[in-house]
């Protein structure tokens, strides 16, 4: 009897949650964009989804066992799958399966595997995948289909992101006209990559995950609030710059906020860090789209502040309990 | 709702034995009360074998003022004096008596009849601390630091409150529960006993809103005594640590190392404890016997025992159904901070708050996967600390960088493990990490 007593260290109990549950959970929490970026899209963005998300397992699992020669089988653990999700989210619907192919082969292979894995990785996969297509096939990734819903509004034309910086570079605030409103942006009724749509639909998502504590708010309404105040304050100053709200609800800016930024791996680990991490996303984001070479700037400035992570983990503690005074001037 | 400001985690309460009444033990046929039963100096035997004992008899003196006395809890004939395997799982120090009958040292009142402050006039601070000593009183909530160390505050540190640490924050524990539900006076009395002896004005009773019927319970009894005051607290784990309490009760928080809670002003005891001392000082009770939990989702009957120390863990589960068949993990205390214990003939100590039977299922930990830096350690740790990284720099054995991120401010609560996704053995490294960085600067301090 006494043999087969366990003897470990306490706890000796575990809350149940588990690395599946958190990955899954944010698969769940975008389902609903999922879904409307079907009936965006059509057929195309189901093709789109579907070879990213495959083919992000399918190299997952081809590198870490036959390069990195490891038995344990990592692609039942959900990242991959989150990865290919994400990386989808962030092409336009009619993009070539090669290509997407390629930029699966870039998120997983380059953007996590050479680091060692879930867990090790700098950047956030899904959009080193995505900024490596940017930049390598350019023409083929700002080439939108149609939207459903933007057909029957009658609308068509260059993206609301598009419009906002030709607006600024000609200096010519009623560029802005033709944009569509908060509320249809909200709602979805624009064009983009298949994430990009529906605002709506995504903080629905988030809400389900920040209920289910698979995040915090830190990061999330750090970036909303600097773009809302940033972009506002530019409005105010001058009315070539897009109201807040349209800027807010156009672009990656709520996927980026709400599913990449947050990503585990790549962000700070205290909630001080984070707050300094969104605030940096926000004030990039708007920067880079307003006087940069590119029309959206949340993939780069996310990408920018996963570099910074490391240096924010090391100046940003958490308040420790007890901590009346600073450390040095207690000794 | 009040509660302390830092992390926390909520673990299934599994209270299985919080309608089961108190019940007392069988005495046992042999019990062994080893000399180290609480922290500090362990008790120096004063007994050999073939002496006649009874219950109170001193065993073994305090061994320093950081140590306390041990007392047989038995009537009989001491068998040896001999090292034997106690509850930590070492072989130490112990005091082993056959039991004949049951005799108890006359001037211990045994009756159950209440006597109050009021009764004992002439009762002073000094009086009340000596007694506490003498008794051999030491933390009951499993920490067991001697008590009456802890009611003399170091020179220029002043007491200005006394909490009662009725939280009972683990899982499945519910002896505290229980003994406020049967003994809520002596409870009561106890308080004002350690409020004299400290010479403060206010106390508290500090209890977590799972148990709505103790909060209930004492505060109806509290209402004659207006220097008391019962503080329901919001259920969440580790509130029972006692910079948590003092934190979760007066809005105070205990610096880190070297600073001690008394630097808030608080005093804390556990209820446990406070009943012990009612009954030291009142009742002149030496510390012989205390609540156990005995519980686990396969005990046929989980209870409430009121036990004599010494007695062995083993006739305690047979008294609550016996040992299941699917027995795969035996705990001494919770099932968060408790000890997996190598064996069940191991006697109970004055610190055995809980016996905890976890089926084999629930014994083994699941695998460990990589770290995916999801910082659930960092917002449940409830000292403010960085769990994932202290983990890593005490696994790359970087004792440095583990003193530099205040390793040592870890109280060991296990909240960082309970709530890991990637089921990592975050406490066990940061223990490693803690308790040599501890060595570390002892020799420095010692140059």
């Amino acid at each position: 009897m006494a043999n087969k007593l366990t003897i470990s260290l306490s706890p000796h109990v575990h809350g149940g949650d588990s690395v599946q549950k958190n990955m899954y959970g944010v698969c769940i929490a975008l389902l609903p964009a999922l879904i409307a970026s079907f009936c965006f899209f059509g057929l195309g963005a189901v093709k789109v989804m579907l070879a990213s998300v495959l083919s992000c397992v399918i190299f997952e699992w081809a590198i870490t066992k036959f390069i990195l020669k490891r038995d344990r089988l990592t692609i039942l653990d959900g990242s991959a799958i989150l990865t290919g999700l994400l990386l989808g989210f962030n092409l336009p619907s009619n993009l070539p399966i090669w290509i997407i192919i390629l930029g699966a082969l870039f998120a997983i292979g380059v953007g996590k595997l050479t680091f060692g894995g879930l867990g090790q990785n700098i950047f956030n996969p899904a959009l080193a995948g995505r900024v490596f297509l940017l930049i390598s096939f350019p023409v083929q990734m700002t080439s939108w289909s149609d939207n459903v819903l933007d057909h029957i509004d009658g609308y068509s034309g260059a993206t609301p992101l598009s419009l906002m910086q030709k607006a600024i570079l000609e200096k010519d605030a009623s560029i802005l006209n033709d944009l569509p409103s908060s509320l249809e942006m909200f709602l979805g009724q624009t064009e983009g990559s298949m994430g990009e749509v529906s605002a709506l639909l995504l903080l629905i998502g988030c809400a389900f995950m920040l209920w289910r504590k698979i995040i915090t708010w830190h990061i999330p309404v750090s970036i909303i609030a600097t773009v809302v105040v940033f972009a506002g304050l530019l409005h105010l100053a001058n009315p070539i710059y897009a109201n807040p709200l349209q800027v807010v609800f156009s672009g990656g800016m709520i996927l980026g906020a709400c599913y990449m930024a947050t990503d585990y791996v790549t962000s700070p680990m205290s909630h001080k860090g984070q707050l300094i991490f969104g605030v940096c996303i926000g004030l990039l984001t708007v920067v880079i789209r307003n006087w940069g070479a590119y029309p959206e700037g949340m993939s780069f400035a996310i990408i920018i502040m996963n570099a910074f992570t490391p240096l924010i983990n090391v100046y940003c503690k958490p308040k420790r309990f007890g901590e009346v005074i600073g450390k040095e001037a207690a000794k | 709702m009040k509660t302390f400001s830092i992390g926390g985690v909520h673990p299934e309460e599994n209270k299985l034995s919080a309608g089961s009444p108190i019940r007392e033990a069988q005495l046992p046929k042999q019990a062994v009360f080893s000399m180290f039963q609480h922290i500090g100096a362990p008790a120096n035997p004063v007994v050999k074998k073939g002496d006649v004992v009874k219950v109170g008899t001193l065993l073994g003196e305090a061994g320093g003022f950081v140590s306390a006395p041990i007392y047989s809890s038995v009537s009989g004939k001491v068998n040896k004096v001999d090292v034997v395997l106690d509850a930590s799982g070492l072989r130490r120090m112990a005091v082993v008596v056959d039991v004949e009958g049951d005799e108890w040292e006359e001037g211990i009142d045994r009756t159950t009849d209440l006597v109050k402050l009021a009764d004992c006039p002439d009762l002073d601070s000094k009086t009340i601390v000596d007694k506490i000593k003498t008794a051999g009183i030491v933390g009951m909530g499993g920490a067991t630091f001697p008590t009456h160390v802890k009611l003399c505050p170091p020179p220029g540190k002043v007491a200005e409150c006394v909490i009662v640490n009725a939280v009972e924050c683990e899982p499945y524990l519910t002896a505290d529960h229980r003994l406020m539900l049967e003994h809520p006076d002596e409870i009561l009395v106890g308080l004002q006993l350690v409020m004299k002896a400290v010479n403060v004005k206010k106390g508290y009773i500090g209890i977590e809103r799972n148990k709505p019927d103790a909060i209930e319970l004492m505060t109806e009894k509290a209402k004659q005594y207006p220097e008391i005051e019962v503080v329901p607290l919001k259920v969440k784990y580790p509130q029972g640590g006692e910079k948590q309490l003092i934190d979760a009760v007066i809005k105070r928080q205990v610096p880190a190392p070297p600073a001690l809670p008394i630097d808030t002003g608080a005093i804390v005891q556990n209820v446990g404890t406070i009943f012990a001392i009612y009954q030291a000082v009142m009742k002149n009770k030496p510390l012989i016997d205390r609540i156990i939990t005995v519980t686990g989702k396969s005990l046929s009957k989980p209870s409430n025992l009121l036990a004599r120390l010494g007695t062995p863990f083993s006739q305690l589960i047979d008294e609550c159904g016996g040992l299941p068949e699917d027995t795969g993990k035996i705990i001494g205390g919770g099932p968060m901070m408790g000890k997996a214990l190598l064996s069940i003939d191991v006697p109970m100590t004055k610190g055995s708050s809980g016996l905890l039977i976890m089926k084999e299922d629930e014994a083994k930990r699941a695998e460990a996967e990589p770290c995916i830096r999801c910082a659930k350690c960092v917002g449940a740790c409830p000292m403010g600390l960085e769990p994932y990284l202290l983990s890593k720099v005490s696994e790359l054995r970087d004792w440095d960088a583990a003193e530099q991120d205040d390793i040592t401010s870890c109280i060991e609560c296990g909240s960082c493990q309970f709530t890991c996704p990637s089921h990592r053995p975050l406490l066990d490294y940061i223990r490693l990490g803690k308790a040599t960085v501890m060595g570390i600067i002892r020799a420095r301090s010692a140059k």
